[in-house]
């Protein structure tokens, strides 16, 4: 069980706070990450449904794109409209290569004075290479390794930042501000990775462990690791990079054209804009899609699916739904298949079990969208 | 409890008569985690010592349950089916998993006792 890789993996500045709670830490992305606490990922999932969950995502890549027209240079490289952002408004995007595939899905919100973006860890320095080799010179790229990033999420997180920021109650889902917490000067959004209300706060390294402890003091927050994470993206339909989306998946086939703008459809402009453009009109051979097993057995990623005696596709992400209280997982299946209600099967351990197609997501979003 | 066995893979055996009740550990559902789903084997089917016999899957993974001795499946463990959280609440009692009727005894002999188990898994840490 000794991993030799273990001495190089870097820790977040919460490292001291995981063990000190308990957490049972693995290797995830080149860090040491704690994948749940002693309560469990059950327990942890369903709080952060009912109450508040406070996860360390510090692994993540935090970055700043600074220059006139960095937007504009952003989009040579993705498929969203991010000179359409608002001052303090934030948008989920997608890195494309070449065959509309996706090298990264990210985050990007308008500071005003810079583009503040958060990409996924294991993505994180060819995402960077990426940038720096085709924004640089007339924008530069700055990774903010001195933050950490944490994120409050569930339904009680308003009423806990409230405690903190009371200006942050009416910011809306997708939206941004520079603040104060507990002393620290913060960059928060609200948005998040588990299908709930929330924020996203990035703070100082140096002040991070303090606001952990801060929140985790409120009696709505408990600490939640990668694994309750995991299992609440998974019912939020939210993709996984390296699972459900990935260099060979194409932004129409991974059912994302909702980040495909209307302007960027019409201009291009980004790697593999004539293929998205023909998948959008002709019709992608597949299409990401939710997958309901019958009975409780959880099908896994790469589970074959099976339709009319031959495999259709296979399950990118797939395990239990705490919320849902059974198993839950999506995948990519042949577009004739996709309709929500088709039957298929699934094969779990040499056996064909029968499952269904369903629209995503299985746990509807209750995100803040304003009065 | 002082007829009780224990497998390098973390299963138990608690011999009855020529019947041996078969579990996973206290550890090994520590390390597991939430159980969601047992896989239990049909009843009247064979197993080999060693050999796949049931399967239990946590929120994170499934995990193969070998058989810790040979024998033919007499009973299995209905409970889990609905309720497979019984595995982390007692995983040596009413979270066992199948009852075997012993084709070879003599295999208890060879595994571990409880003193030898603990120390086995103090090991691992």
């Amino acid at each position: 069980m000794v991993d030799p890789s273990a001495e190089s993996l870097q820790r977040t500045p919460l490292y001291a706070l995981h063990r000190d709670l308990g957490a049972k830490l693995v290797p995830f992305a080149g860090y040491e990450m704690p994948v749940q606490y002693p309560a469990g990922i059950l327990a942890e999932h369903l709080h952060t449904r009912s109450k508040a969950g406070l996860f360390d995502v510090s692994h993540m890549g935090q970055l700043r794109l600074r220059g006139a027209g960095a937007a504009a240079a952003l989009e040579t490289l993705c498929p969203g409209d991010i000179q359409a952002l608002g001052r303090l408004r934030q948008r989920y995007t997608l890195f494309t290569n070449e065959r509309g595939g996706i090298l990264d899905d990210l985050m990007v919100t308008n500071a005003g004075d810079h583009l503040f973006v958060v990409v996924n860890a294991g993505c994180k320095a060819n995402d960077i290479a990426h940038l720096r080799r085709h924004l640089e010179p007339g924008v530069t790229v700055e990774m903010l390794a001195e933050h950490a990033l944490l994120a409050l999420q569930g339904p009680q997180a308003v009423s806990v930042i409230a405690r903190l920021a009371p200006a942050l109650t009416t910011m809306k889902f997708m939206s941004a501000a520079a603040v104060m917490l507990d002393g620290a000067p913060c960059f928060v959004t609200r948005s998040g990775y588990t299908g709930e209300d929330g924020f996203e706060i990035s703070v100082p390294a140096e002040r991070a462990e303090r606001l952990a402890k801060r929140l985790l003091a409120e009696p709505e927050v408990a600490p939640i690791g990668l694994g309750a994470r995991d299992s609440l993206r998974l019912e939020a339909g939210l993709c996984l990079y390296g699972h459900d989306i990935d260099e060979t998946t194409t932004v129409i086939e991974a059912d994302l054209a909702w980040a495909y703008h209307k302007r960027r459809r019409v201009e291009g402009g980004f790697p593999g804009a004539a293929i998205l453009q023909r998948q959008l009109a002709a019709g992608a051979p597949r299409k990401r899609v939710g997958i309901l097993p019958d009975g409780r057995a959880p099908a896994r990623e790469h589970t074959p699916i099976i339709a009319g005696g031959r495999q259709i596709g296979e399950i990118t992400s797939g395990g239990f739904g705490p919320t849902i209280g059974g198993p839950v997982a999506m995948g990519y299946v042949a577009v004739k298949s996709a309709a929500p209600g088709n039957a298929v099967s699934l094969v779990v351990r040499g056996t064909e079990r029968p499952a269904c197609i369903v629209k995503l997501p299985f746990h509807t979003p209750r995100y803040y969208r304003g009065t | 409890m002082a007829d009780i066995r224990f497998s390098k893979d973390h299963e138990w055996v608690r011999r009855d008569g020529d019947l041996a009740v078969i579990g996973i550990t206290d550890y090994a559902q520590s390390q597991l985690g939430d159980v969601v789903y047992v896989e239990l084997p049909e009843i009247g089917r064979k197993v080999e010592q060693g050999g796949d016999a049931a399967v239990v899957e946590s929120v994170k993974a499934a995990s193969e349950v070998y058989a810790p001795v040979s024998g033919e499946v007499v009973a299995v463990n209905e409970l889990l089916s609905g309720e497979p959280g019984r595995v982390n609440a007692d995983a040596m009692g009413e979270g066992w998993f199948f009852k075997l009727k012993l084709s070879d005894p003599n295999q208890l002999a060879a595994l571990m006792d409880e003193a030898a188990y603990k120390k086995f898994i103090e090991g691992l840490s």
